[in-house]
């Protein structure tokens, strides 16, 4: 293993730790006192390279491009079960949340699958005003180059009524619509 | 024109370093009023004051000004000197030119000079205002109340009654005991705690100078230090304690069971009853809510296997008032709810359990004769979990705080699991151990190497159940992997919180208490057993969490604390204290409520207006209890309350002398 060099570490990487912490809504790494609660009981952790735990312990050394390019931050579901638990009120689902924005951003993204289905999610959500699930199972399989992943689920689930061939829609989608546009205009890249 | 002496001290190079302190003298001549200023290495020394009293008779002086460190140190040293020298303690006056300007103006040695005049000059001008003020003398109370009749109230009553003072110990619980007559065993030396508390509270039942009073509750608090009025509330124990001889019938016949809060609801308890066989005073109490006579008016079994007559259900509550020289609160810790964690199973598993059940259940007269069995199924339990900071260090759920206490008796209670049960294997799940203590660290070090206790670090997110085990998920904070333990039974070390009324009692005797509801210390370091309110002192972990050793040391100090209040008849009271002009006063009442000494009460005065007799009210302090806060004096809309030595005039002097 490498010896890292924490020499100056803050100085180096304040910049990008000061992102961290502005897209995050404020979020303090320093209140981490590294208990383990959030990483025990996470329901993805077996599929992480990193605990969440390690990574608000990069984040406390400021080494924020670890954190990036860990695996961790798009395993996250976002389900909060660490930010319920947490003793310390670490919003650690946020924490998560900012840094697969700025990998993003930044070109680190380390689970391309994971990246696709929140693309195609949202685009989805934008043209029907929610899920149209066929279009994005379709969607992830081809352009992600998997045609036939999980296939054999396809017909049952129709049969049963459980994925609909055709979009729902809701009854007024301009106001979903509106929603992007509002957050593009702040700047969000979506 | 009064004349006024200035006094510069160098403190050697304490203010000589950084302010010029001859300039400072010699401005100080011109001042108003002074007739006399000079600067001395050391004003504090036995030469330095004799150059005060020297100047005073030789220059005929009636103000000094010492122009030092600050008052809190050495403005007795001051009084005491122009005092000898024949001039009131209070027309003395300090200016601090130490901790507010040579310590933090060290890089900027002109200003420095400039601001420590301009403070000589403020003192100058509010001296010039100083009134005579005289100490007065209050009698005191030689008469002790301990509140609170755990291990820290019995050896604080001990020590006073040893040194020949009365003490009276309010208990509310039937006994004295306290939790530590609950606990098993003591770290780090494994001696029975019953062993060792048992005979104290015998002590305590024998000494002539002790009043025990059981299942009592103090009402209320008036009066001031040297005689505190206290209403104790006696519960009504429905036995003629005069009479019984505590032979334990009754207590055999009783028909009504109910969960023994002693026993941590593990076993029953009657309805008449002792709560645990050694208590003292060792005879029963009667628990109206659930005895079948105070609930149908039937039954009276107890009454009629008393051979005695010593059952009396007629009993009611009794207030009697005492009058006491000093108070030590000793009210101890409860345990935290722990049924705020969801993932702990809200409180509702049988088996994850709190430290202080682990204490019974291991204990040799608890319920299961200190056979440790799971309370759900009666089962020995091979794998037992033990999970540190639940409640504490957490600000989500509990509290910010560490309690201090669990690290080692979690590593007490680990060692004598492996030492009863064959094959059993203890984890423990903790953030950091802490065991700062004589002994402490060597205690624990043999537990996880003679007892092989694993040791994991990280704080547990889930306990859940599975069939009858209890799956235990945490991270292994040193590995970075989530653990799973399949445990039998489950110990939270849960926190130690205040009394449930602690606040409430802290109103009632007029002290403080801080987040958390402890009660607060009058300074961290200097004074920790002493309150803001005189003649109040703290024992124990109503202050703060602490374990046997150091509530007994606390005990000890503030006893020490009382014997030195109380070894005088009459002690001398502060006159810095609030006064009322009653002409301008309107009798608001706003004052009341605002003062934290409970000092301030309204009085019916009569006078007479335009011929007629009048009444109306007016506030009145009370010299004992007010400790010249002056919180009062901002809250009056008629500036009919001033305090005295800092009144309205000898602010704006201050104020003038610097600004006009």
């Amino acid at each position: 293993m490498n010896n890292i060099d924490l020499t100056g570490i803050r100085e180096s990487n304040n910049e990008k730790l000061q992102e961290v912490i502005k897209e995050s809504g404020g979020v303090r790494p320093e209140d981490c006192y590294q208990c383990g609660k959030c990483s025990a009981g996470c329901p993805a952790v077996f599929g992480m390279d990193n605990t969440p735990r390690q990574i608000m312990r990069f984040l406390q050394l400021s080494m924020v491009d670890e954190a990036l390019k860990s695996n961790t931050i798009w395993m996250c579901a976002g389900c909060q079960t660490c930010t319920v638990r947490c003793p310390k009120e670490v919003d650690i689902a946020r924490v998560m949340e900012s840094l697969r924005v700025l990998a993003r951003e930044k070109g680190y993204i380390t689970e391309k699958s994971i990246n696709l289905f929140h693309e195609l999610f949202l685009k989805s959500v934008e043209s029907t005003g929610r899920v149209y699930e066929m279009g994005l199972i379709l969607g992830a399989n081809i352009i992600g180059m998997k045609p036939l992943k999980d296939a054999e689920f396809g017909l049952p689930m129709i049969s049963r009524g459980k994925l609909a061939i055709i979009p729902h829609r809701i009854k007024d989608n301009g106001e979903v619509k509106r929603i992007f546009e509002n957050v593009r205009k702040r700047g969000a890249k979506v | 024109m009064k004349r006024v002496g200035v006094f510069v001290c160098h403190c050697g190079s304490n203010i000589g370093g950084v302010v010029d302190c001859a300039k400072v003298a010699e401005t100080a001549q011109d001042y108003p009023g002074v007739v006399y200023a000079v600067d001395n290495k050391y004003m504090c020394s036995e030469p330095g004051q004799e150059l005060i009293k020297k100047a005073i008779k030789e220059q005929n002086l009636d103000r000094v000004v010492v122009a030092s460190c600050s008052p809190r140190m050495h403005e007795p040293t001051f009084r005491r000197c122009v005092e000898s020298a024949g001039m009131n303690a209070y027309f003395m006056e300090m200016a601090n030119i130490r901790e507010h300007c040579s310590w933090v103006h060290s890089a900027e040695k002109d200003k420095a000079t400039e601001k420590s005049c301009d403070l000589v000059k403020m003192a100058v001008a509010k001296a010039i205002m100083n009134k005579p003020l005289q100490k007065a003398t209050i009698p005191v109370t030689d008469r002790a109340l301990v509140i609170g009749g755990g291990i820290a109230g019995i050896q604080a009553a001990l020590d006073l009654a040893n040194a020949g003072h009365v003490v009276d110990v309010v208990e509310k619980e039937p006994s004295i005991g306290g939790k530590m007559a609950q606990i098993d065993k003591t770290f780090p030396t494994l001696d029975c705690s019953a062993c060792i508390l048992t005979p104290k509270m015998v002590d305590a039942s024998s000494h002539p100078n002790i009043n025990l009073i059981t299942y009592s509750e103090v009402e209320k608090v008036d009066g001031f230090v040297g005689n505190f009025d206290v209403t104790i509330r006696k519960k009504a124990r429905s036995i003629d304690m005069s009479v019984c001889t505590g032979c334990g019938v009754c207590m055999s016949k009783c028909p009504s069971k109910v969960d023994s809060e002693f026993e941590m609801n593990l076993s029953k308890r009657r309805a008449i009853y002792t709560p645990f066989p050694q208590a003292i005073p060792n005879k029963p109490v009667i628990d109206r809510d659930n005895c079948t006579y105070f609930k149908t008016g039937k039954c009276g079994i107890c009454q009629k296997v008393c051979t005695l007559d010593a059952i009396d259900f007629t009993q009611e509550d009794e207030l009697v008032v005492t009058r006491y020289g000093a108070i030590i609160t000793a009210t101890g810790f409860e345990q935290f709810d722990h049924s705020v964690y969801g993932e702990y199973g809200y409180g509702k598993y049988p088996d994850v359990i709190t430290g202080m059940h682990f204490e019974r259940l291991i204990n040799a007269s608890g319920p299961t004769m200190g056979k440790i069995k799971r309370p759900s199924d009666g089962k020995v339990p091979k794998n037992v979990v033990f999970i540190k900071c639940v409640g504490s260090r957490d600000e989500a759920k509990g509290k910010a705080y560490c309690s201090k206490t669990c690290c080692m008796y979690t590593a007490k209670h680990a060692t004598l699991v492996t030492e009863k049960i064959e094959d059993s294997n203890v984890y423990i799940f903790y953030m950091d151990v802490r065991t700062g203590g004589k002994g402490y660290e060597e205690f624990y070090n043999r537990t996880r190497e003679k007892y092989a206790a694993q040791y994991i670090r990280g704080r547990v997110s889930k306990v859940f159940k599975q069939g009858d085990k209890l799956i235990v998920r945490g991270e292994d904070t040193l590995l970075s992997r989530a653990v799973e333990i399949e445990a039998d039974m489950v110990v939270l070390a849960t926190a130690m919180v205040p009394q449930e009324d602690a606040s409430k009692l802290a109103q009632k005797i007029g002290i403080g208490y801080d987040k958390d509801h402890f009660f607060t210390e009058a300074h961290p370091k200097l004074a920790p057993v002493e309150t803001h309110t005189q003649g109040v002192y703290l024992a124990g972990a109503c202050q703060g969490p602490k374990d046997i050793p150091e509530s007994v040391a606390q005990a000890s100090a503030a006893a020490a604390k009382v014997c030195g209040l109380l070894s005088k008849s009459e002690m001398l009271t502060e006159p810095i204290i609030s006064q009322v002009n009653e002409s301008i006063c309107v009798g608001c009442g706003l004052c009341v409520p605002i003062c934290p000494y409970k000092a301030i009460d309204l009085k019916t005065i009569s006078e007479r207006d335009h011929g007629n007799i009048i009444e109306r009210l007016v506030a009145d302090v009370n010299g004992g209890l007010c400790q010249g806060c002056g919180a009062c004096t901002v809250a009056c809309r008629s500036a009919a309350l001033d305090l005295k030595h800092f009144t309205d005039q000898q602010i704006l002097a201050e104020v003038n002398a610097l600004c006009l």
